[in-house]
């Protein structure tokens, strides 16, 4: 007497599964009461099966990790699977099952469909209902009259705006857009230096609104946040206004549909606002980084919800930050900057990249403070419009830079403290130098915005930018 | 409305809590350090405390961290630790 068992899933939205009724009944003829038939969708079908299993829960279709129906599994006495096939493949379903005229009447081959744990979104689902998701974060159950969105306000976790209820659900599809290990810890988050698993990243950027596809790009930042240069913990300490800018190029940028046109910098895009965003409620909640506890910003600054945005790529010979930090064009890369606010330079009137690189000098000169040489760096947004000006002269980024740089070389002595009848400025060692606006990595240049307008703007920096605070820093997007 | 499960976004520790050292009795006799952390006129502001401390007995050791923006390195927390009875951390602008 034969133990061998076959088992078969199918679904009755699938045309393969039907076309094969008749196989099913020529197999229980040569192996009676050893099939059983595991059917998705529909208990009734198929009508000519002996052993009919009810799988609409898809328990057993997923425990099978079925991808195809139909699929048929041959096991041994112990219960073993020795084999399986999919789709109807006549020869292959001949060979499983050791029946010469299988299916003879039927065409050779004919494709199957989707089993439906593949079904858009049922796999996460899946994955959680039987405890294979890999999630370890404490579950906080609401109670049955309780709204999750208060909730999530009175355990503190937002920055004030709502934020998306971090479900297991949401979760575990954000994890999934990204090939690492949901444990694995990317780091220990200031100001606390707490461990933050990639789960902890997931789930704060579920909150803040990520769709998965942004995810990788939120692990980057949070990658950058962390490198030392950067220093993330005095940033988040300072009285002074600074916080994280988030610059990103690369054609990860166009996948997720991020702004780098009309508004770049404002609202109305949501991968712009929620990348930004992912890395601040990340500082909040896994740093303990709060506004008045060891976040002692005098004002703080706007962008401190949400500040990233696009560059403009469409000038192919007008390299983008990350190309000035080492990379290729071809390579995505998130960069942070330690920095706030928005000051225009309007300048409708030059001609000539000469009076355009004396405007932002002049403009760029108000930093932090006009007697303050040396202390903060910026970004100089260069607006489309002016970049085409710049073109259309021969000019190149490193040209504008050094035009800039040129003008904003000032004698200490003009700078001292109570010069011009102003307390503030530089000290009086340095009267006899020649001063710099900015440090030689200090000012970095990036074009984004709208073709109309020849509006221009700085990015100012923190006050404590370079080796003794913060620099700019990059992350490959991946 | 029925109750939904949320996963927690906190790091989930529960920080040690530790008591403050013994208070000193008096300054007379004590070592006292005086951590300047790097900010402009940190200096002028721990020579003043210098001077009262001396001024009451205190023994003052000097140290200073390599930048404002970050945390004391290891190091030097412990060094100040095995030196001084107390320690005064100063910020200035």
């Amino acid at each position: 007497m034969t133990t061998t068992q076959f088992t078969l899933f199918v679904k009755q939205a699938c045309p393969t599964c039907a076309l094969i009724e008749p196989v099913v009944q020529q197999l229980q003829q040569q192996y009676p009461g050893q099939v059983q038939v595991f059917v998705q969708d529909d208990p009734a079908f198929p009508s000519v099966a002996e052993q009919r299993i009810d799988d609409t829960s898809l328990a057993s279709s997923f425990q099978n990790q079925i991808e195809v129906v139909p699929t048929l599994i041959r096991h041994n006495g112990a219960g073993d699977e020795m084999s399986r096939t999919y789709g109807w493949d006549q020869q292959a379903w001949i060979e499983l099952t050791e029946i010469a005229n299988l299916g003879s009447d039927l065409p050779a081959f004919k494709p199957g469909c989707g089993s439906m744990t593949l079904d858009p979104g049922m796999e996460e689902q899946l994955l959680l209902r039987f405890g294979k998701a890999n999630l370890s974060a404490r579950e906080i159950a609401t109670a049955d009259a309780e709204d999750e969105m208060e909730a999530c306000y009175e355990r503190g976790w937002t920055d004030g705006l709502p934020v998306v209820p971090p479900t297991p659900l949401r979760v575990l599809k954000m994890l999934r857009a990204s090939r690492l290990d949901a444990q694995h810890v990317i780091g220990y988050i200031p100001p606390d230096n707490n461990p933050c698993t990639v789960e902890k990243v997931a789930i704060n950027a579920v909150m803040a609104g990520c769709k998965p596809d942004y995810f990788t790009a939120v692990l980057a930042s949070v990658r950058a946040a962390l490198q030392d240069k950067f220093c993330m913990h005095g940033l988040l300490c300072t009285t002074y206004f600074s916080a994280p800018v988030m610059i990103v190029s690369g054609p990860a940028c166009r996948a997720i549909g991020m702004n780098s046109g009309i508004n770049a910098l404002g609202q109305g895009n949501r991968a712009n606002a929620t990348i930004g965003r992912a890395l601040q409620l990340l500082i909040r909640n896994i740093g303990g980084g709060i506004p008045g506890g060891i976040d002692r910003a005098t004002m703080g600054n706007p962008g401190k919800y949400t500040y990233c945005f696009a560059e403009d790529e469409t000038d192919s010979d007008w390299p983008t930050l990350a190309m000035d930090r080492g990379y290729s064009r071809e390579e995505s890369v998130i960069s942070l900057f330690a920095g706030e606010g928005l000051q225009p330079i309007m300048d409708q009137l030059s001609r000539t990249p000469e009076s355009l690189a004396k405007s932002m000098a002049s403009s760029l000169r108000s930093v932090a403070h006009v007697k303050r040489f040396g202390m903060a760096d910026a970004i100089l947004l260069v607006c489309p419009e002016h970049r085409k000006l710049l073109r259309e002269a021969g000019w190149e980024k490193k040209q504008l830079k050094q035009a800039i740089f040129d003008e904003l070389m000032i004698p200490g002595a003009k700078l001292l403290e109570g010069v011009d009848g102003m307390a503030e400025g530089m000290p009086e060692r340095l009267k006899d130098k020649q001063l710099n606006k900015f440090r030689d990595d200090g000012l970095h240049i990036v074009t984004t915005g709208g073709t109309a307008g020849k509006f221009s703007a700085i990015i100012s920096g923190w006050v404590a930018s370079g080796e003794r605070g913060s620099q700019l820093v990059s992350e490959l997007i991946q | 409305m029925s109750g939904i499960l949320l996963l927690d976004p906190t790091a989930e520790v529960n920080p040690a809590e530790r008591q403050l050292l013994p208070r000193l009795k008096s300054l007379a006799g004590a070592t006292v350090g005086l951590l300047d952390i790097s900010k402009p006129r940190g200096k002028e502001f721990l020579d003043e405390v210098e001077q009262q401390l001396t001024d009451q007995g205190a023994a003052v050791k000097r140290y200073n961290k390599p930048t404002f923006t970050r945390i004391a390195p290891l190091e030097l927390n412990q060094k100040i630790s095995t030196e001084c009875d107390a320690v005064i951390e100063a910020l200035a602008d």
